[in-house]
């Protein structure tokens, strides 16, 4: 923190000056950086890698999936190194599952939208000139790396039926503890541990950053609603990783250390567990997808030409769907034998939070009515996403109620509905915030044809992929499991072509990046137009490296959503 | 502002984000202990009661007030996997008078050639029997130690609280299940 306190007051002098603008050396930048654009970079190349290995994963699953028996599970377990016989092989698919799950929750999604775009846009927006302690910075990410590494060598020491932990992302004991004999469990339980700490300690970062380092003349009520978004996320994360850290933690000394917590024989319960678990896990679907409407609602201004309407309600809906997510946990465990009073409550507290996520809906379409809208691609895939995501909101009302289910409780349905929500509303809002901040990040334009090439790929394929999972759900196919009856070969077959097309798709997006970096034409510091005006747009594109020696003031005239133009001609 | 008190600030809040932290993992941990107490106050999850001779008189002065009706209660015993015991109810069922103290009889018997410390787990069915179903002695209340070929006979003295025919949730129970399993006791041996 000194450290930066000095070079803010050595370059507070020659503000706009080159010399602002020097960087340290390769291994010292990337290493051992305290600069939170670096670092932000540095996460999302890393978000980008955890991407391709969980979407790989998600690959293998599908071909698996294309038709009913075992086709390649016999391989991969051989290829992890454990014997090729049939259990070992179911085994693998328990470990496939498992990867993919907590790979793309902790080390794609989380680092993505919070450590990337988080670390890079939040000082950027609020006219900081860094994060408030960028040495605790650089320990999140190498955390969340030592965390990811931990898990994939989970992958090759011996997990009970064969190599690699096969808990699910849920890591339900026993299942998880004398379920599984062998260290996998424990690294991937380790893994957890290192990435909530360094989630944590980034949380830590974000509030005191937001807090206390805005810019002159920006109230909360000014803050742009990516902040907003971050800071509701940076309360979850807070509150609900420390839980998990603590059920976690009692896995691991249920496995090692002969005590009960979820053990009955010693009087334990791991019924317990899922309370836990959950009390944790549905906070962090919600700080998997408040940045990625923090991001929605800028893009939507932006290319709407029009201030997000009602910013207040947006601020406040997202904090409402903050608190209510703690107390609706247990709408993830209706089938564990909860009285019928307990899931009336937990199906209408569930409920509650369609209320301010209809706000959060309502208030982007009417941003957009009457603007001027440009369907630029950050703008197509904001719209993709508001589109899937309802989608995705609409089934979740569905399985809010207890009664129902009751009857689809870990089938394809809950599959469709979470990967709606995630995998297209998550996933969707951080390609939109790519394709809107990229250029600003790197100085160079990508190629708007195929940004909407790659958006019509990966709708269609994502949609083929999931929304037939809808019916196998419906239907009663179970998940979790590689082997199906032949009933249900059909939309098994049609959802695996669609990880095809999705998978095509992201080879538009690779090749969008590699264009950009190396052949881009350079932008300026606004290159979205009058739409964009937040503080990120006023500085040049890269911003430089230390920004803001002399702190932006956001006067009077400039509202909750103009922080730059001249809103009145005040000077 | 200079750039001192923005460090202080900075470092006071930080402090207090963590120390949020550090509560939600304590709160965490502070859940074991509270979730147990929650089913053994609430009868949770068919968590049966523990009455006192006194109050099992009162329950039976109640009892004979409100009638003397009748509910039939089905016994089950299960022996964890290993621990080499059998373990049964002596009768499956019995029908008794709500608020009437009854006692039931499970046998056990040791197959294996040493000595096994047990401990029994229970519950009953339905769930919502739970916090009116009273055991005023039994052997689940402390650990069992059976000799290598030892037979015995572990008696449960028992009522159902005749506030039961008060709650609308009981309406229509006509059996109770009351269930153990045996498990080796952790630690002892």
């Amino acid at each position: 923190m000194a450290t930066t306190a000095d070079n803010f007051q050595a370059h507070a002098d020659h503000a706009h000056d080159d010399h602002a603008d020097h960087k340290p050396g390769f291994f010292a930048r990337w290493f051992m950086s305290t600069n939170h654009k670096d670092i932000g970079t540095l996460y999302l190349i890393f978000a980008i890698f955890a991407g391709i290995i969980g979407g790989g994963i998600s690959g293998i699953m599908r071909a698996e999936l294309a038709e009913p028996g075992i086709q390649y599970l016999q391989f991969w377990a051989e290829f992890m190194g454990g014997t090729p016989d049939f259990d070992t092989a179911l085994h693998m698919w328990n470990v496939f599952i498992t990867a993919h799950g907590l790979i793309m929750v902790f080390f794609m999604v989380m680092p993505a939208m919070i450590g990337g775009f988080g670390n890079w846009f939040v000082p950027l927006m609020i006219g900081a000139p860094d994060m408030a302690f960028p040495r605790m910075n650089n320990i999140s990410f190498w955390l969340t790396v030592a965390g990811f590494v931990s898990l994939l060598f989970s992958l090759f020491v011996p997990g009970g039926t064969g190599p690699g932990a096969g808990t699910g992302w849920t890591v339900y004991a026993p299942l998880s503890t004398s379920g599984s004999s062998g260290p996998a469990v424990d690294f991937a339980i380790f893994s957890l541990h290192l990435a909530g700490a360094g989630s944590i300690l980034g949380a830590t970062n974000f509030i005191t950053t937001i807090f206390n380092m805005r810019a002159p003349g920006m109230t909360l009520h000014k803050m742009p609603l990516f902040v907003w978004s971050v800071l509701v996320t940076a309360f979850l994360l807070l509150l609900a990783l420390p839980v998990l850290a603590a059920a976690i933690t009692m896995l691991l000394t249920d496995r090692n250390f002969g005590t009960t917590f979820f053990d009955p024989s010693g009087g334990g319960d791991p019924i317990l567990y899922q309370h836990l678990f959950w009390f944790f896990g549905h906070p962090e679907v919600y700080i998997m997808i408040l940045p990625g409407f923090g991001m929605i609602s800028q893009i939507v201004a932006t290319f709407s030409r029009k201030p997000v309407f009602g910013y207040l309600g947006m601020a406040y809906a997202m904090v409402a769907i903050g608190v209510v997510g703690f107390i609706v946990w247990a709408h993830h465990m209706y089938t564990v034998g909860l009285d019928v009073n307990t899931k009336m409550y937990f199906t209408a507290a569930t409920m509650v939070i369609a209320v301010p996520t209809g706000v959060k809906i309502f208030s982007w379409i009417a941003t957009m009515w009457g603007g001027s809208i440009e369907f630029k691609s950050p703008m197509v895939w904001a719209l993709g996403f508001i589109f899937l995501f309802t989608v995705g909101g609409v089934t979740g009302v569905y399985l809010a109620n207890g009664g129902v289910d009751d009857v689809v409780h870990d089938t394809y349905f809950v599959v469709a509905h979470f990967h709606y929500v995630l995998s297209m509303g998550a996933v969707f809002s951080m390609f939109a915030g790519f394709y809107y901040w990229f250029p600003k990040m790197c100085g160079k334009m990508h190629s708007e044809l195929l940004s909407h090439i790659h958006f019509w790929l990966f709708f269609i394929g994502v949609n083929v992929i999931f929304f037939p999972q809808h019916f196998l759900g419906w239907q009663g196919m179970p998940r979790r499991y590689p082997d199906y009856t032949e009933a249900y070969t059909f939309w098994n077959e049609i959802s695996s072509y669609g990880y095809h097309i999705m998978a095509f798709s992201m080879i538009f997006f690779f090749v969008n990046v590699f264009y950009t970096l190396f052949a881009g034409k350079k932008v300026g510091a606004n290159y979205w137009g009058e739409g964009a005006t937040t503080l990120e747009w006023s500085l040049s594109s890269p911003p430089p490296f230390h920004q803001f020696s002399e702190l932006p003031v956001i006067e009077d005239h400039h509202d909750y959503h103009d922080h730059i133009g001249d809103a009145k001609p005040a000077h | 502002m200079t750039t001192a008190t923005l460090e202080s600030r900075n470092l006071r809040t930080g402090m207090l984000a963590l120390l949020g932290a550090a509560a939600m993992l304590g709160l965490g941990y502070a859940a074991v202990p509270l979730y147990e107490l929650f089913c053994q106050v609430t009868g949770f999850g068919g968590t049966t009661q523990r009455a006192s001779e006194s109050e099992a008189a009162i329950a039976e002065r109640l009892a004979s007030a409100a009638g003397g009706q009748q509910i039939s209660i089905r016994f089950d015993g299960n022996a964890a996997p290993g621990l080499g015991w059998d373990f049964r109810p002596e009768q499956v069922t019995d029908t008794v008078t709500i608020g009437q103290r009854d006692m039931a009889i499970y046998l056990a018997k040791n197959n294996s050639d040493r000595p096994i410390t047990g401990t029994a787990t229970f519950n009953v069915e339905p769930e919502q029997a739970g916090a009116y179903f009273n055991k005023i002695q039994c052997f689940c209340f402390t650990e069992q130690t059976l000799q290598p070929g030892q037979e015995v006979r572990m008696p449960v003295l028992y009522f159902v609280d005749p506030k039961a025919l008060d709650d609308p949730n009981m309406e229509g129970v006509e059996q109770i299940t009351l269930s153990y399993t045996f498990h080796e006791a952790k630690g002892a041996n």
